[in-house]
């Protein structure tokens, strides 16, 4: 099996050149984690060592390595397939929230399930029960509730989503038993419960004839775009972002202006994965008004939010993201866009200060979904 | 040695086959109890001492503070396939750490809409207060407990793995 990562990640390729190493940002926070290593452990020992490792599951799997690596190995899938072979043998990362939100979604694994998760459509936002387009809400419902100390109010961007479909005309389906897409947990190694919530989803989108599904998270467009049909069976729909469904349709709608200076967080799902640049920024700019400031390290040279699938929480991301604040504050911004609801959600929480402490000060930037900052700017009819 | 064989219908009586744990009846529910240790559980050894009978459905775990429950308990105790889950405390005011359950039914809000959206029905979650010498109360507040999760049945999480492969197969199918 590990000939086989080895083999699907071209880790053969690697010339230890420690590049990776050098723009990791969990490196960068952190003494002794080392994407080379894990490289090296992997390739240059005959035994199975490297999924005991710690580091295994420190990978944020934002892809920033591979965008400089000279060899052009595939680091995220070579963490992906290893960390599938390391909770075999019994390894796992360390879940956030005491593992509240993987349970969440392992509960939706259960054949006979009943959601009740639809109480945020209110009259006014029209969804239809039969139609080509389907919009794939994700797991924002239990976000908006767990995190609601926070104030995350996740469900605004599902909100801001329809409102803007409903204003192009589009009255999308929305399943009532939507399961999580299991981005979490594949990327953390659980592809048996993965599999089952994919097949589950594929299950219900087929039964509602839908084609087109439009989502306004990054991680499940990259899972039903390319997760599900590699693992679990070939598709029939399509499957685009919120941002490129607008990019060529914004002359179709009537966008008020209104001043404001922001910045953009590229999310690594959207950016460097699915290679969507444009498209965020063309809506952006569609608002008159609006100053784009690009942070220095911008595009897809982005920094991740700090956290990937609830399982790499910890002081070495509270400092990515007080880094990543400061940049943004740094551009004069009065204002963050991100396109990604986790995004929102983590550097939220490295603004909220704690219990004993008030929000630090220089932290301190409002912070906007893309799809909520189009609605206001569409304003009510 | 009839209610030991396996039913194919549902004992919500829907015709949906699916295996139950015997006849309606017979279905005894699996009841977790997050218990603070200087209060519930305390009151859960004076019915002990008094020999005040309770139905033995249900399993104790015994936490310092009812502050210290999390959402992710009560989840994981739903993912594993309880039936109910009850949440125990101090009273108001009582509180050995002084505001620990304040915080309890904060996150108990919380907790109770996720289970709520998750579609579990509201009879299998509680929040309890009870104090160290309500031995009494707590038998009580447990009969009642197990009796109220008998009426909705057995959780919907507590398929084994091939009654969920197989349902999904059936998904598929289009049966």
């Amino acid at each position: 099996m590990k000939e086989e990562i080895i083999k699907r990640s071209k880790a053969y390729y690697c010339l230890d050149c420690g590049k990776c190493t050098a723009i990791c940002p969990v490196s960068n926070v952190r003494n002794g984690y080392s994407p080379r290593k894990l490289v090296t452990l992997t390739v240059n020992r005959s035994d199975d060592y490297v999924l005991q490792d710690a580091g295994l599951w420190s990978c944020l799997t934002c892809r920033m390595c591979q965008e400089i690596c000279p060899s052009d190995v595939d680091y995220v899938v070579f963490t992906k397939l290893l960390r599938a072979e390391a909770k075999k043998v019994g390894e796992e990362g360390r879940c956030s929230h005491g593992g509240a939100l993987h349970s969440l979604m392992k509960i939706m694994t259960a054949a006979e399930l009943n959601q009740d998760r639809s109480g945020w459509l209110t009259p006014d936002l029209k969804t239809s029960k039969q139609g080509e387009y389907l919009y794939f809400v994700g797991c924002l419902p239990y976000f908006d509730l767990f995190f609601s100390d926070l104030k995350a109010n996740s469900l605004d961007i599902a909100r801001s989503t329809l409102k803007i479909l409903n204003r192009l005309g589009i009255e999308p389906q929305v399943m009532s038993n939507e399961r999580c897409c299991g981005h979490d947990l594949l990327w953390s190694g659980d592809v048996e419960n993965f599999k089952k919530l994919a097949q589950h989803n594929l299950n219900q989108i087929k039964k509602t004839g839908a084609k087109k599904i439009i989502t306004s998270c990054p991680e499940c467009l990259m899972t039903l775009k390319i997760d599900y049909p590699e693992l679990v069976g070939k598709v029939d729909y399509e499957v685009v972002h919120i941002s490129e469904f607008l990019s060529d349709k914004l002359s179709q709608i009537r966008i008020k202006g209104f001043e404001k200076k922001i910045t953009f967080q590229d999310p690594c799902r959207l950016g460097r994965f699915m290679n969507i640049y444009e498209a965020p920024r063309k809506v952006m700019q569609s608002i008159k008004g609006i100053e784009l400031k690009e942070m220095k390290r911008s595009g897809n040279k982005a920094i991740c939010c700090g956290t990937a699938c609830w399982i790499n929480c910890d002081s070495s991301s509270k400092r990515i993201q007080a880094e990543r604040l400061k940049e943004a504050k740094s551009t004069g911004a009065e204002l963050l866009v991100t396109a990604c609801p986790k995004c929102q959600i983590h550097f939220k929480c490295a603004q909220s200060g704690s219990e004993k402490e008030k929000p630090p000060e220089e932290l301190k930037i409002e912070i906007i979904d893309l799809t909520t900052l189009l609605s206001l700017a569409i304003g009510g009819e | 040695m009839s209610e030991f064989v396996q039913s194919e219908f549902g004992s919500k009586g829907n015709g949906s086959k699916r295996r139950s744990i015997g006849k309606e009846s017979n279905f005894e529910p699996k009841i977790v109890v997050f218990a603070c240790n200087w209060c519930s559980y305390a009151g859960a050894d004076t019915a002990g001492i008094g020999r005040l009978q309770y139905p033995p459905n249900v399993r104790l775990i015994r936490v310092m503070c009812s502050g210290r429950i999390r959402p992710a308990f009560v989840l994981k105790a739903f993912e594993l396939g309880a039936d109910g889950v009850m949440w125990s405390g101090c009273h108001f005011g009582d509180c050995h750490y002084v505001f620990g359950n304040y915080r309890a039914e904060e996150q108990f809000e919380i907790t109770k809409g996720l289970v709520k959206m998750l579609g579990l029905e509201k009879e299998r979650l509680r929040l309890e207060w009870v104090s160290a010498a309500e031995g009494g109360r707590w038998a009580e507040l447990i009969k009642e407990f197990v009796e109220d999760v008998k009426k909705v049945g057995p959780s919907p999480l507590r398929k084994k793995k091939e009654d969920d492969k197989r349902k999904i197969k059936e998904e598929m199918m289009g049966t």
